[in-house]
C-alpha cells in the first residue's frame, strides 16, 4: 500500500467533486432537507387531540369539567354536539378522535352519591393514540375529581382525606418526556446513513460507465489503495454532513446534549466509515450508477427506519425481529447517539456498540476489497 | 524457438494463447515473440481478437489457455508485476475528461508511484512530447481527438515503461495527427521501448517493424510489411480495368491463370503466376467471355492485397494458396 497512490486518487476525486458543483450541493442540501422533514415529521407525542363534547346537562359542574379538558394541552375541543347520533357522525368524518359524554344527572349524582360517571368514546383506529387519549382523559377527569373533593372539603371545613400511597415518580434523561428528544438523535443516524451510502455508491460505477476503469485496472493500483483514496474525500464531506445534522439536532430541535464532543466525533467518524463503505461496496458490486444509487437507497432506508430503533423501540419487537436488528448498522449508532445526547455516556459505557461498528467497518472494507474486479471479464 | 532474430532481448513471448468467453473463442492458439524496441502491429478487422489479445497481455483478462510472458513475467500468474512495467492505451479514450491535462498527468504519475522533482520532470517531458505544454490547464473534454490521443500516450509513458500496448490509438483521429502519433511511436521505439499497436488501418501497418495479421481469433501471418507483401501472394498482381466488373469477376473465377480475384474499388486485382506472360492471356480470356474493353496492368501489391490474400474474404472457401503462404510467412520469422 502506497500513500502516494492513495493521495493521487484522493486528489483526483476531490477535483471531480469540485468540478461537479451540483452533486456537491446535493450532498450538503439533502441532509438539511431530510433533517427538517424527518425532525418535524416524526413525532410520537400526542397533543391537541380533536375532541367533541356532548353535554346533556349543561350545568355549571359539567361546564367546569369541560373547562378542565380545554385547559389540557392534550385535548382540543372542536365542537359541542347536540345528540348521541352526532357523536358517531363526528367520529366517522374524522372531526374528532374522542367524544366526552356528560349525562343529564351529572351534578345531581355528585351531590347525592359523590359518584358520577362520564363517558369517553374513542376512535381506536390508531390504537396507540387511542390508548394515550384514554389515559390522558382519565387523568383530566381525575384532576377534576380532586378539585371537587378539595372544594367539598373546604366547604365542610375539614381536611381532605390524604391518599394512602402517594406516587412520586422522577423521570431521568428525557425529563420533559418529549419524544422529539428521543427521536432526533435517531433521525441524525438515519440521515447520515442515507446520505453517506449515496455519496460513495457512485464512485466505482462512474469509472465503469465513463470507461476510465479499464485504464485504471491496467495500472499497479491495488483495490485497498483505490478504496481508501476514494473514501477519504467523501469522509470529509460526510463529516460536514454530520456537522449539519448534529447542529440541527442541538440548535433547532434543542435536544439536550450531555456527552463529550470527542466521544461524538469519534463515534460519528466510525459510523461514517461504515456507511461510506457500504455505499462503496454497492458501487463495486453494481456496475451502473443508477443501479448502485437505488440499491444504496433501498438497502438503507427500509432496514434503518424500521429496525434501527430510532423511533420504534427494539425491545418491544418480536424476538426474531430483534435478532435481525443486529445486522442493521444504524442500530448501534442510534444507541450511541441517544446515550451521548441524553445520558452523557462516554466511550467506556458504549464499548459494545462501538466494537460492533468497528467489526462492521472491517467486514465491509474486506468485502469491498474482495469484490473488486481486478480484471475485465 | 530457434531464432535468427538478433541478440536483442525478448520483450514479449506468447505461446498458444487462447481466450474463450463461454463458447465463443475470441483468441485461438496465438503464438509470437516481440523483441525489445520493436514496433509490432496487430492488423485485422474489428472483432478479430486484437483487443482481447492486448488485454490479456496487460493482465486485464485472464487467458483461458496458453502462456504470455511480458518482460519475462507470466501475465496470468503475476498480473500485478506486469502492470508496473507496461503502459496501456485502451481502445476507448479513458482519461478523465473533467480533469485538466496537467491533472491527468499528475494523477497517473501518482498512480505509478512517481513523486517530487522526478514527477515534475516526467510531466514536463510528457507535455513536450505530446505538444500540449501550452494546454496544460485545459480540460481534457475540450481537447481535439488527436490531442487527446497524444495525452493518453503521455500518461502511458510517465513511468518509463519498457513495453507499451496501444489499442487502436489513432481511431477517429485526423490523418495529420495520426502521422504525428506514429512519429512519437518511432521515437519511443528508438529508445528501446517495445510497442504493440493494434490497428485496422492498412496504411498504419506500414509503419510497423512487423505485422501480426489477426483474423477471427487466429494469427494468420507474421512478418515485416515487405515480407508479407512479397511472400504472401506467391505470385504477381495484375490490375484489370473493364466493364461490367461483376461479369469479369465471375468469368475470372473459372480462369485457370487467375489464382485469385478480388474487387478493389472500380478495378479487379488478379493474382497470377507471372505478370508478363499472363497479361495478354487474361485480356483475351475476358474477350472470349464477352468483355472486350479490358486493360491489364502489372502493379506492386499493397498490404491490403496481402491481407485479402491471407485472410480471405469470409464468404469464399479458403484459397488453396493460403495455407502454404501462411506457412512461408511464419517461416520468415524462424
Amino acid at each position: 500500500m502506497k500513500a502516494r497512490r492513495i493521495s493521487a486518487i484522493a486528489i483526483k476525486e476531490v477535483l471531480q467533486v469540485w468540478r461537479d458543483p451540483r452533486s456537491l450541493m446535493m450532498a450538503l442540501l439533502v441532509p438539511v432537507m431530510q433533517m427538517l422533514l424527518l425532525g418535524y415529521g416524526v413525532n410520537l407525542d400526542i397533543a391537541h387531540i380533536p375532541t367533541c363534547a356532548y353535554d346533556e346537562e349543561a350545568s355549571p359542574d359539567s361546564i367546569d369539567l369541560l373547562k378542565h379538558f380545554q385547559a389540557s394541552r392534550y385535548f382540543h375541543l372542536v365542537a359541542n354536539l347536540g345528540s348521541e347520533r352526532q357523536i358517531a357522525d363526528a367520529i366517522d368524518r374524522g372531526r374528532c378522535k374522542l367524544a366526552i359524554v356528560i349525562p343529564a344527572d351529572f351534578s345531581r349524582e355528585i351531590a347525592m352519591t359523590r359518584h358520577a360517571s362520564v363517558q369517553a368514546i374513542v376512535d381506536a383506529t390508531d390504537d396507540n393514540t387511542a390508548t394515550l387519549a384514554t389515559a390522558y382523559a382519565r387523568a383530566v377527569v381525575q384532576g377534576y375529581a380532586n378539585d371537587v373533593q378539595a372544594d367539598l372539603a373546604l366547604r365542610l371545613a375539614q381536611a381532605p382525606a390524604p391518599a394512602a400511597i402517594a406516587e412520586q415518580s422522577r423521570v431521568w434523561f428525557n425529563e420533559d418526556l418529549d419524544s422529539r428528544n428521543f427521536i432526533i438523535p435517531g433521525v441524525v443516524a438515519l440521515v447520515l446513513a442515507l446520505v453517506g451510502a449515496q455519496l460513495t455508491s457512485l464512485t466505482i460505477s462512474r469509472e465503469w460507465e465513463r470507461g476510465t476503469m479499464e485504464l485504471l485496472l491496467s495500472t499497479p493500483v491495488t483495490p485497498m489503495e483505490l478504496m481508501i483514496g476514494k473514501l477519504l474525500p467523501y469522509f470529509a464531506i460526510g463529516l460536514v454532513d454530520a456537522g449539519i445534522c448534529l447542529g440541527f439536532a442541538l440548535f433547532l430541535f434543542a435536544v439536550p446534549f450531555r456527552g463529550a464532543f470527542a466521544t461524538l466525533l469519534f463515534t460519528t467518524s466510525l459510523f461514517l466509515i461504515v456507511v461510506l463503505g457500504i455505499g462503496y461496496l454497492l458501487s463495486v458490486l453494481i456496475p451502473s450508477q443508477i443501479g448502485a444509487s437505488q440499491m444504496a437507497m433501498f438497502a438503507t432506508i427500509m432496514p434503518i427506519s424500521l429496525l434501527s430503533g430510532y423511533a420504534f423501540p427494539i425491545d418491544q419487537m418480536p424476538a426474531a425481529i430483534q435478532a435481525l436488528t443486529y445486522i442493521v448498522h444504524a442500530r448501534y449508532y442510534v444507541t450511541i447517539l441517544k446515550a451521548i445526547f441524553l445520558k452523557g455516556s462516554g466511550v467506556a459505557a458504549l464499548w459494545a456498540p462501538i466494537a460492533a461498528l468497528m467489526v462492521y467497518a472491517a467486514v465491509v472494507a474486506l468485502l469491498a476489497a474482495r469484490a473488486f474486479r481486478r480484471q475485465l471479464a | 524457438m530457434s531464432s535468427t532474430i538478433p541478440a536483442r532481448a525478448t520483450a514479449i513471448q506468447v505461446e498458444r494463447l487462447e481466450k474463450r468467453f463461454g463458447r465463443f473463442v475470441a483468441v485461438h492458439d496465438v503464438s509470437f515473440t516481440a523483441r525489445s524496441g520493436e514496433i509490432l502491429g496487430f492488423l485485422g478487422p474489428n472483432g478479430a481478437g486484437k483487443s482481447t489479445t492486448l488485454r490479456m497481455l496487460c493482465g486485464l483478462l485472464r487467458p483461458s489457455a496458453g502462456r504470455a510472458l511480458v518482460d519475462g513475467i507470466d501475465v496470468a500468474r503475476d498480473p500485478e508485476s506486469v502492470r508496473k512495467r507496461i503502459g496501456y492505451m485502451s481502445q476507448k479514450f479513458s482519461l478523465y475528461q473533467d480533469l485538466t491535462v496537467a491533472e491527468n498527468l499528475r494523477f497517473f504519475g501518482g498512480i505509478y508511484g512517481l513523486a517530487g522533482a522526478h514527477l515534475t520532470a516526467r510531466i514536463r517531458y510528457a507535455l513536450q512530447m505530446a505538444e500540449l505544454a501550452d494546454h496544460a490547464g485545459s480540460l481534457v473534454s475540450e481537447l481535439a481527438g488527436g490531442w487527446k490521443q497524444r495525452l493518453a500516450l503521455g500518461c502511458a509513458i510517465l513511468h518509463e515503461p519498457r513495453i507499451l500496448f496501444l489499442d487502436e490509438p489513432t481511431s477517429g483521429v485526423d490523418p495529420l495527427s495520426r502521422r504525428r502519433f506514429w512519429d512519437l511511436i518511432h521515437e519511443l521505439s528508438g529508445a528501446e521501448v517495445t510497442c504493440v499497436v493494434s490497428t485496422h488501418h492498412m496504411d498504419e501497418a506500414e509503419y510497423c517493424n512487423r505485422i501480426a495479421l489477426i483474423d477471427r481469433g487466429t494469427l494468420v501471418a507474421l512478418g515485416s510489411p515487405a515480407e508479407l507483401k512479397r511472400r504472401s501472394l506467391g505470385g504477381e498482381l495484375l490490375r484489370i480495368e473493364c466493364t461490367p466488373l461483376d461479369h469479369a469477376l465471375t468469368a475470372l473465377h473459372d480462369c485457370a491463370l487467375a489464382r485469385d480475384v478480388a474487387v478493389f474499388g472500380s478495378t479487379l486485382h488478379v493474382l497470377v503466376e507471372e505478370a508478363g506472360a499472363s497479361r495478354e492471356a487474361i485480356v483475351s480470356y475476358l474477350a472470349e467471355h464477352g468483355i472486350r474493353n479490358a486493360r491489364a496492368t502489372r502493379i506492386d501489391p499493397t498490404l491490403e492485397d496481402a491481407f485479402v490474400q491471407l485472410v480471405g474474404r469470409g464468404e469464399r472457401p479458403p484459397n488453396p494458396v493460403r495455407q502454404p503462404v501462411a506457412a512461408r510467412a511464419a517461416g520468415a520469422r524462424a
